[in-house]
């Protein structure tokens, strides 16, 4: 077996025992632990595919940023782990089912011989001064930066709206509110009342 | 050296694992979202996977833009969770049913 297939075998195995304990451990911070140890696992097999750079950014934005904002919800809220793991062994049966099935399909279509070695040959690896970054730069702005620029745009809605479902209003600030100004009338501020004018004791009127 | 078989299947156990983990984990919102993002991990797997094997580079700038969506949408969703937490003390699926009937 060569070096690289040691090495595909060695992280495959290390990526489908961290998922499968994502899903079945019964602490959501040890499942977030184990997910941060899959995205890694995975990372280092597409720097193995020649993505370095994606292999980079999964570590720094989806392990550095978004799993690290599931380690903070998740310890951060205060669950009950008991009532959560009902029906856990109740489903399993017919999710063992369901799985197997699929990846039986699915098994069964990918050794066709299509994506064998005869079938999708394996290109020869790059050269030592090849950059993955320089490549994937070179279409990104120019093919598809209008998408790229829809991806930005998709990252700000998220900035808006996780802001405003999160954001409490400190309750004693002060502020002005100019609709409300506009909005009000003269018979909510003002209210004329009749009455006898004053006088003095012993003054004419 | 690796076919693109190997890749594949790997793609498809981490499919299948998530898809086990949606059927076990069917009261916890926070597992479940964690199912998703592996789910989202075997199709950048596959991606990645026939971007190589075919030379063609698009699959390596798909897989950038599904980065991109996946972070928005588990930022999104964590934040709604928060809300709901506020307001429920509970992540229980079965909890959450105000708005029946």
């Amino acid at each position: 077996m060569s070096f690289q297939e040691v090495v595909f075998f060695a992280f495959s195995a290390i990526l489908v025992l961290s998922a499968t304990m994502v899903i079945t451990v019964r602490n959501p911070v040890r499942a977030a632990l184990f997910l941060v140890l899959a995205f890694f696992s995975a990372a280092c097999l597409w720097v193995l595919l020649e993505a370095e750079f994606l292999g980079i950014v999964l570590v720094l934005v989806y392990v550095g940023a978004v799993m690290v904002l599931f380690l903070f919800v998740v310890m951060m809220l205060d669950v009950n782990l008991v009532r959560l793991r009902e029906g856990f062994g109740e489903y399993l049966p017919i999710g063992g089912i369901v799985a197997a099935l699929l990846l039986l399909e699915m098994v069964i279509i990918l050794s066709a011989g299509h994506f064998d070695l005869e079938g999708a040959t394996i290109p020869p690896p790059k050269p030592a001064e090849y950059s993955n970054t320089r490549e994937l730069g070179g279409v990104l702005y120019t093919f598809y930066v209008y998408p790229f620029e829809i991806a930005a745009v998709i990252l700000l809605v998220a900035i808006v709206a996780a802001i405003s479902l999160t954001l409490r209003k400190r309750k004693n600030t002060k502020y002005q509110n100019p609709a409300q100004q506009v909005r009000v009338r003269r018979e909510d501020r003002v209210r004329l009342v009749k009455m006898a004018p004053e006088r003095k004791r012993g003054r004419p009127s | 050296m690796i076919p693109l078989s190997y890749f594949l299947v790997l793609g498809a156990i981490l499919f299948a694992l998530s898809v086990v983990g949606i059927f076990l984990n069917r009261k916890n919102v926070v597992i479940l979202l964690m199912a998703i993002e592996l789910m989202l991990l075997a199709v950048n797997m596959n991606f990645i996977a026939f971007s190589r094997y075919l030379g063609d580079i698009s699959g390596q700038v798909f897989v950038f833009f599904i980065l991109t969506v996946a972070a928005a949408e588990s930022a999104i969703g964590l934040a709604i969770l928060i809300g709901l937490f506020r307001t429920r003390q509970t992540i229980n699926v079965d909890d959450l049913d105000s708005l029946k009937g």
